[in-house]
Parts: structure tokens; C-alpha cells; sequence
């Protein structure tokens, strides 16, 4: 864990996340422009920062209604911005990026922050961004697989030989510069299914998942079989971390909570993926069982002690920076995050 | 309420036969429905390459978008090697997994012969089940002999094609407000 830089006698960490969707706010149709947007993303994550969180992510996407295409810049500032929260990519799309520039550009965001960056790193739900980038969509799983492990030996040789496929080789190529101490965390954006899981488990790396909708159950199953393969392919389970993402959003109770979310998530969903999320499994997001974190302060503290008593898992990365919130309710939800959730979350999972 | 009419196939002349009988069935009894008829045989459409519905260019985005809209859809599909048409298929494969939840969608089927009438039966509801489609169970199987010169000349035909588009907006109907009824007792 601590290759990680997990340090798990401090508990589960908590961090939220943003893919930099830039969307009309359902309520108000307020289209705020992408200045504000770039701006309130870094404000967020320096709020997040001072309010104790350990891990904010921003993630690229190449499509109408987002606007940190360009993370790794947005990443940046919010490493100038930030003192102690560690920050990292929600995700890389490592499949139309060349991994050598990629590792230049995190090395250089963790020396700028201190040793605080990370990669996480993503096959795209949506695929736009291959013609945009110049990809061939047929190589969709083939780059990714090539390319995340030419990043993996980038991060753990300084001097590089390789060849493969879809890039040119590297001889004796010194990949500068370095990372603070050494390396990066890079993790594998894994999105719930276990066959997706397994791959992640093949390689050994660390794993974060994405759980959009659902009872926490099916989720163990997949970072059950995650750790299967792992330990199956000669890794230690036991020394990978495994992060969850979920919607997440508090309000007084319940019922305030998914009033306010709902129109952000379907609203928000409808428009950067053609459908919105039924209310019918929204509904379920009330049940303790669900991997929705969507409540009050305490409903919430209380789902995701179930969850990682469920999963055993190293860090939960929450999701309500979607659909046009605005800013003031993720103000809001961070200061509940600071002052309510994260001391009841820490004082329960640290290890004494 | 939006609704969409595919004839399947780009080859043939019976399944738009029907569906043109459909859609003057629509316009004639309920002028206040919108109603598109997506005739394949107009369009350039792409095999799916297993991207989102919305990256499609051209027309085959056009008719992604436009079943995706639709509160209800009105198959017709001739039978081809004991199967729906690949042009048919290729539209499903096209649109996400839960395309259909949320919509009604009924069946008209053109064939050679009486043979074929379990195929939709048996090949095109698993799909429509799978892509979560309220489906109208009954469908209307329009044989060879129902044909003549590119007219339908039997008349249990005509009250058949009537009653399935009864039923394909009844249906809608009732299923639009069961779902309005049933969201707004969830208070969010």
C-alpha cells in the first residue's frame, strides 16, 4: 500500500471527483461559461483541500457539454492551488494519449504539488474522442492494453526500451522528469462489471470503480474477483488498493437529498450519454443496501461504513460535481463532507 | 405522443406496403399522434461499431435519434432466412441496451408463407424483452396471398392492421400514465 502511498492505519480515505462535465443547470437552464466552470473546479478542489479531503480527481472527456478535455492543465493549477489533498486524473484516457507525454505531464504535477499525483487511468464510455484524436476505434482495447502498460514500465524504469504497435519504439529513452519519490499510484479505471475487474487484477495494479447504480453486494463480487485474479497472477491482494465512486450528495434527510440530485444526475445524464436514469432506480438510492450515497450526513456515514465493511476498500471517491450543479451546493456538500462525515468516517475505519 | 414506424428491410415491397397502410391508418384515426416512418430503404446506415447513439453521423444518427425519441414504435419486419432482416438487427445493435425501457412497440411481419409466423415470435420479442420494450403481444403476420400488386386485398387484414394500432396507443396510454402516476408518489 504505501507504493500507493496509502497509509491505511489512518482509515478510509474520502475524496470527490469531477469528469468536467459543463452543463446547463437543469433548474434554471443557467449555462454558466467554461472560465467559470475551469475556475470553480480548482476553487472546488482547494475548498476540498482545506476541509480535509484526501483526493480530488478531474477527468477528460472529448465532447460537447465538458470542458477539462484538457486535464492534466486543469490538474495543474490545482496543484499550485492546493497544500495536502492528493490529486489525480478521473480519468486519463490513456488509449488516444502517447504515455510518454502523459508521464511527463503527471511527473511534472507531482513535483509541482509535492508528491501528491496520481493517474488513473480509463478506456472512455464514450468514443468520440478516437476520430478527434486520430484513432481507429477498431484498436479500441488494443491501445489501451498497449499503451497503460508502456505507462506502468515508464513509472517503474527511469530508462526505457520498448516496442509495440502503436507507437514508434523507445531506445534507451530516459522519461524525464521524475516523479517526486520515484513513482506514481496508476490505477485502472475499472467500470462494475467483473470481466472489467479481472483485467485490472491480471496486471496488479491498483483499481478504482466506478458503481453507478445498485445493491453493494454486486460490487463486492467484482472487487472479489478483482483480488482472485490478483493473487492467482502472483500479487499480493493484500498490498492493492481498491478506490469506489458512487453519486453522492447530503441534505437535511433523505428525501431533501434525491429531490435536489435527481434533476442533475437524469437531466445531466440525457445529454453527455442519450439517456437518463430512471427514477424507478434512483428510488433505490434510500435503501442502505445501494451504492448511492445520496442523504443525510448520518444515513450517509452509515452507508459507507456498510460499503467498506462490505468491500474492504482503501478510498471511496464521491460524485456530485454533475449535470450544472452549481457552485454553492458543492460548497455546501464539501463543508458537510469536512465537518460531519469524514471525522465519523475516520474515527470508525482507522486502525488503532 | 411520438411515434416512429420502421419497415426493416431495404429489399421488397410487401413490409412498406403495410407499414404505408399503417401510417394512413395513424393519420386518418389519430391526426393529434406524430407519427415518422423510417423507411430503411431511404437511408445509408452504418453497421454499429459499438458506439454511443449520440457519435452517429449522417443518417444513421438521424435514425438512432429519432427511435430514441419515439413514446412508441411500430415494427415492420419481412422474414429473411428463417429470421428478421440484417438491416433490422443492425438498427438494435446500434441503440443501447435499455433503448425500448419506457416505450411501447408493436409488430407487423411480411412473409413468403405461413411458415414463418413463430419468428417474431421467437427471434424479434427476446430482443425487444431484452432492450426492456413493452411489447403489444399480438402481432400481425401479413402472408404472400394478402398481396396483390402492391395492395393488401385481404380485408381481415385491414381489421387487423386497425386493431394493432388501437392497441399501440392504448397501450402508450396507459403505460405513459402508470409511469407518471407511479414517479410522482416518489417525491424527488
Amino acid at each position: 500500500m504505501e507504493k500507493y502511498r496509502i497509509d491505511t492505519s489512518k482509515g478510509l480515505e474520502f475524496g470527490i471527483f469531477t469528469l468536467g462535465d459543463h452543463l446547463p443547470n437543469p433548474n434554471t437552464g443557467e449555462h454558466i461559461p467554461a472560465k467559470q466552470r475551469i475556475n470553480e473546479i480548482v476553487e472546488l478542489a482547494k475548498l476540498s483541500d482545506q476541509a480535509g479531503l484526501d483526493f480530488f480527481g478531474v477527468g477528460e472527456s472529448h465532447q460537447e457539454y465538458f470542458a477539462t478535455q484538457s486535464h492534466s492543465v486543469v490538474l495543474g493549477a490545482i496543484a499550485q492551488a492546493t497544500e495536502n489533498i492528493k490529486i489525480g486524473s478521473s480519468s486519463t484516457i490513456i488509449s488516444t494519449s502517447d504515455p510518454v507525454r502523459v508521464y511527463e505531464d503527471f511527473a511534472t504535477i507531482d513535483l509541482i504539488s509535492d508528491g501528491r499525483a496520481e493517474i488513473i487511468c480509463g478506456r472512455a464510455s464514450r468514443v468520440g474522442l478516437y476520430e478527434l484524436l486520430g484513432y481507429s476505434l477498431r484498436d479500441y482495447e488494443a491501445l489501451f492494453e498497449e499503451r497503460f502498460d508502456l505507462l506502468l514500465k515508464i513509472n517503474e524504469n527511469e530508462v526505457v526500451n520498448w516496442s509495440g504497435e502503436y507507437r514508434k519504439p523507445l531506445k534507451n529513452a530516459k522519461i524525464l522528469p521524475r516523479p517526486k519519490n520515484g513513482t506514481l499510484p496508476i490505477w485502472r479505471a475499472v467500470g462494475g462489471t467483473p470481466a472489467s475487474a479481472m483485467k485490472a487484477g491480471y496486471a496488479g495494479v491498483p483499481m478504482m470503480l466506478a458503481t453507478l447504480g445498485g445493491p453493494v453486494s454486486a460490487f463486492k463480487n467484482t472487487i472479489d474477483a478483482y483480488r482472485e485474479v490478483a493473487e492467482r497472477s502472483g500479487f499480493d491482494p493484500a498490498a492493492l488498493p481498491v478506490g469506489t465512486t458512487s453519486f453522492f450528495f447530503a441534505a437535511k434527510n433523505s428525501q431533501e437529498a434525491m429531490r435536489e440530485m435527481y434533476p442533475y444526475i437524469n437531466e445531466g445524464m440525457k445529454l453527455t450519454n442519450g439517456q437518463g436514469f430512471p427514477k424507478q432506480a434512483f428510488a433505490h438510492g434510500a435503501d442502505k443496501r445501494s451504492v448511492i450515497n445520496v442523504g443525510s450526513p448520518q444515513e450517509i456515514i452509515e452507508k459507507i461504513l456498510y460499503q467498506h465493511e462490505m468491500y474492504g476498500h482503501q478510498r471511496y471517491v464521491a460524485q456530485m460535481d454533475f449535470g450544472g450543479m452549481p457552485f454553492d451546493k458543492l460548497m455546501k456538500n464539501v463543508e458537510i463532507i469536512g465537518n460531519e462525515i469524514l471525522p465519523a468516517i475516520r474515527k470508525y475505519t482507522v486502525k488503532k | 405522443m411520438k411515434i416512429v414506424g420502421i419497415s426493416g428491410s431495404i429489399v421488397g415491397s410487401k413490409t412498406k406496403t403495410a407499414m404505408t397502410y399503417v401510417a394512413k391508418e395513424i393519420s386518418e384515426k389519430y391526426p393529434e399522434e406524430e407519427f415518422t416512418l423510417l423507411d430503411l430503404a431511404d437511408y445509408q446506415i452504418h453497421f454499429s461499431d459499438g458506439r454511443n447513439y449520440l457519435e452517429y453521423e449522417g443518417d444513421t444518427g438521424f435514425v438512432a435519434k429519432t427511435i430514441m425519441e419515439a413514446d412508441a414504435i411500430i415494427i415492420g419486419t419481412p422474414i429473411f432466412q428463417a429470421s428478421i432482416p440484417a438491416t433490422l438487427k443492425n438498427i438494435f445493435d446500434l441503440l443501447p441496451v435499455n433503448a425500448f425501457r419506457d416505450k411501447v412497440i408493436s409488430m407487423y411481419v411480411t412473409a413468403g408463407s405461413s411458415k414463418h409466423y413463430l419468428v417474431a415470435e421467437q427471434q424479434l420479442k427476446p430482443i425487444l424483452s431484452y432492450m426492456k420494450g413493452q411489447i403489444v403481444q399480438t402481432y400481425v403476420f401479413i402472408e404472400e396471398k394478402d398481396f396483390h400488386q402492391k395492395e393488401i386485398v385481404n380485408d381481415d387484414v385491414f381489421f387487423r392492421i386497425e386493431r394493432l394500432v388501437e392497441d399501440t396507443i392504448v397501450l402508450t396510454e396507459t403505460y405513459t400514465r402508470m409511469r407518471e402516476e407511479k414517479e410522482a408518489k416518489y417525491d424527488f
